[in-house]
């Protein structure tokens, strides 16, 4: 694990046990994310052909295309999970992409939601959050662990972001399709991560959750630097001021959603169906 | 987990079968049996009815073993959701680490009157073989005891789970592996017995294995080794580490997205696991007088999940309810009706998948929950009354 740049604080039988957390991601050139002619193909067909994308740090930024244009790949390979067969993926300056496992990702600062929301079902919405948690994640910090105030007030916190208060104490798997999905986000949230990518984050909303969310997300930008996975064309429209089409496995256009509306090649593959 | 699986289990295993209260009465009474089990034994005279019998000792004794067994196949199984068909081999393993100190302690009493074991005389051996140095030291095997699952399990669940192998395939190469192992220990040349394994142990750090005081010793520490592993399992679910184990089960690649390395926390629950096997098979021998590789035997693994399931995985007492209710059936089954043992275990295991997917500690939440309806009914129609 050497190539990993510093061994984060923690006591002995800690460091052999366990892994190592990447050091903060360096963001002084402007751009957080940098995936240059990456290429995955699955038996022959290219879920991803040089694909290359830029995205800059604080920004919120929308992807968009037809189904299996390549858009849940680009997270697969983003947070680890699939490994591309040529090009390179970068986090800031330094961080390799291609070479660390999908749980050194998330510690380096990525955090991923799922299309379909994805939260322990059978743990209490403020254990979900405790989970999620950004601390050392290693087995010997989790014997040990106990929470301090200032992690619950977090906790507390997020629960009030995600107005999951009054549920804190119930099973996260009883909760409601759009309360899942604002569970997740909060658990992203307690992750503390630099790059947020969102796999259609407002699907199964009803209108309400969905406008919240949006503002939600809006919030993050800036602090953050948020990609987002959609269909919703209005939702994309309200929130986004670069987006992103795809298009068989590459990028087709880019620019203000204005700009994307009118564009005659984007129309023909997407918009115009 | 299927997800329609989801609304039964999240009640059970959730809820505590007992309050702290409820936990020291349990606590006082395993230490009571403990005690008063051994001293009704070697104490009360055997014409008293309140004697027992070195039979019964045994039979109790071997259970608690077979308890511990299932406790630890419920920390991989039941809260982190890996189904080990193996547990076998890492009980067997215990069992003949510690079976080379008590062939050792045997000395010139054996067959043969030999400073070898009975069967190395049988194949003309002239010497101990390299690996059995030191094994005439107590404490070095009982470090092997704890050495020879413990890194059987860590190197093979390495590889095993770095290579992100799970589910049924994970289950069958388990299987596989103590069937190798069995064959292994089969052989006469591996050294440790062929297929009669090792047997006719006199002593154990000088004392007589067949003296009643021996047997009430080993009792007592076996019960004691029993309430360590509850609990420490109860320690484990109750603590961080226990939430991430449940978070592996149900949603392991959502964990690896949060920056946990599965890895890492599937080996260290696996190892230990195995090494509390191990030391269970190490106390089991010396009570039961005998280890041989059929110990090792692809059924007997499947059988401890069949513990498991009918006490309620991922539940604490679970496990030790189901591997005392099963195992004193089987050893009233096959005294009395032996032919039917296996027809008798296979239905078990049917009706108690079908009917009872909790588990047999699963009825108490039932009844606990239908009484809370009773009671909240009660209340209800008294506020109408009044």
């Amino acid at each position: 694990m050497s190539r990993l740049p510093r061994v984060s604080a923690a006591d002995g039988l800690g460091q052999t046990i366990g892994r190592v957390v990447p050091e903060g991601v360096d963001v002084s050139h402007g751009p957080i994310l940098y995936l240059e002619d990456i290429t995955v193909s699955f038996d022959g067909f290219k879920a991803l052909n040089k694909l290359t994308l830029t995205v800059d740090a604080g920004e919120l930024r929308c992807v968009i295309g037809p189904n299996g244009a390549g858009k849940t790949t680009m997270m697969d390979v983003i947070t680890g999970k699939t490994q591309p067969d040529a090009g390179s993926a970068f986090f800031g300056q330094t961080i390799d992409l291609t070479r660390l496992s999908e749980a050194e990702i998330a510690q380096a600062g990525i955090g991923r939601k799922f299309q379909k929301p994805t939260v322990f079902e059978n743990h209490t919405v403020f254990e979900n959050l405790e989970l999620a948690m950004k601390m050392d994640k290693r087995v010997w910090a989790s014997v040990r662990a106990r929470l301090n105030t200032e992690q619950s007030d977090r906790i507390a916190q997020t629960l009030d972001q995600i107005q999951l208060t009054a549920e804190a104490d119930r099973l996260a798997g009883v909760l409601s399709h759009g309360q899942k999905q604002w569970l997740e986000i909060g658990m992203l949230l307690m992750q503390e991560p630099k790059l947020l990518l969102l796999d259609e984050p407002v699907a199964g909303m009803t209108d309400e959750e969905t406008e919240r969310t949006g503002e939600l997300f809006t919030a993050l930008a800036g602090k953050h630097s948020v990609v987002v996975v959609e269909h919703d064309m209005e939702f994309i429209g309200r929130i986004a001021n670069q987006v992103t089409v795809l298009h068989e496995g590459s990028v087709l256009a880019e620019g203000p959603m204005h700009k994307i509306k009118n564009d005659d090649r984007v129309i023909e593959v997407y918009l115009g169906r | 987990m299927r997800s329609h699986d989801l609304p039964v289990l999240l009640a059970s295993q959730r809820e505590p079968l007992f309050g702290p209260k409820g936990w020291t009465a349990l606590l006082a009474f395993m230490l009571a049996v403990a005690i008063v089990v051994p001293v009704l034994f070697v104490l009360v005279p055997a014409s008293s009815p309140f004697h027992l019998s070195a039979y019964f000792v045994t039979l109790v004794g071997k259970i608690m073993c077979y308890c511990v067994v299932a406790v630890a196949m419920n920390l991989i199984w039941g809260y982190t959701g890996i189904l080990s068909l193996g547990h076998g081999l890492f009980f067997a393993l215990g069992g003949y680490a510690f079976g080379m100190y008590l062939m050792r302690m045997i000395g010139r009493e054996g067959q043969y009157q030999s400073d070898l074991p009975d069967f190395m005389v049988f194949l003309d051996w002239k010497a101990y073989p390299w690996y059995w140095s030191f094994t005439d030291h107590f404490w070095y095997s009982a470090m092997m005891v704890v050495l020879a699952p413990g890194l059987v399990a860590f190197v093979f669940g390495y590889f095993a789970f770095r290579s992100r192998i799970k589910g049924v395939y994970f289950s069958i190469i388990t299987q596989a592996l103590t069937f190798a192992f069995m064959l292994l220990f089969f052989r006469n040349n591996t050294g440790f017995g062929g297929n009669n394994g090792f047997t006719d142990f006199k002593r154990i750090l000088g004392f007589r294995i067949a003296e009643p005081g021996t047997r009430a010793a080993l009792f007592i520490i076996t019960g004691l080794y029993l309430s360590a592993a509850i609990v420490l399992s109860r320690a484990i679910l109750r603590s961080k580490l226990g939430r991430v184990l449940t978070a592996i089960r149900d949603s392991e690649s959502r964990l690896m997205f949060s920056g946990y390395n599965t890895l890492w926390y599937k080996l260290f629950i696996w190892t230990l696991s195995a090494v509390m096997c191990g030391l269970a098979g190490a106390l089991y021998v010396p009570q039961v007088g005998i280890i041989n590789p059929s110990e090792m035997s692809p059924g007997n693994s499947i059988e401890v999940a069949i513990w498991v399931a009918v006490g309620g995985r991922g539940t604490v007492l679970g496990p030790v309810v189901g591997a005392a209710l099963v195992n004193g059936a089987k050893s009233f089954f096959t005294q009395s009706f032996p032919e039917y043992w296996l027809f008798f275990l296979g239905l078990l295991f049917i009706l108690v998948t079908l009917f009872l997917p909790k588990g047999v500690v699963g009825i108490v939440s039932v009844l606990r929950r239908s009484n809370h309806a009773r009671a909240a009914g009660a209340r209800r129609e008294e506020e109408a009354r009044t």
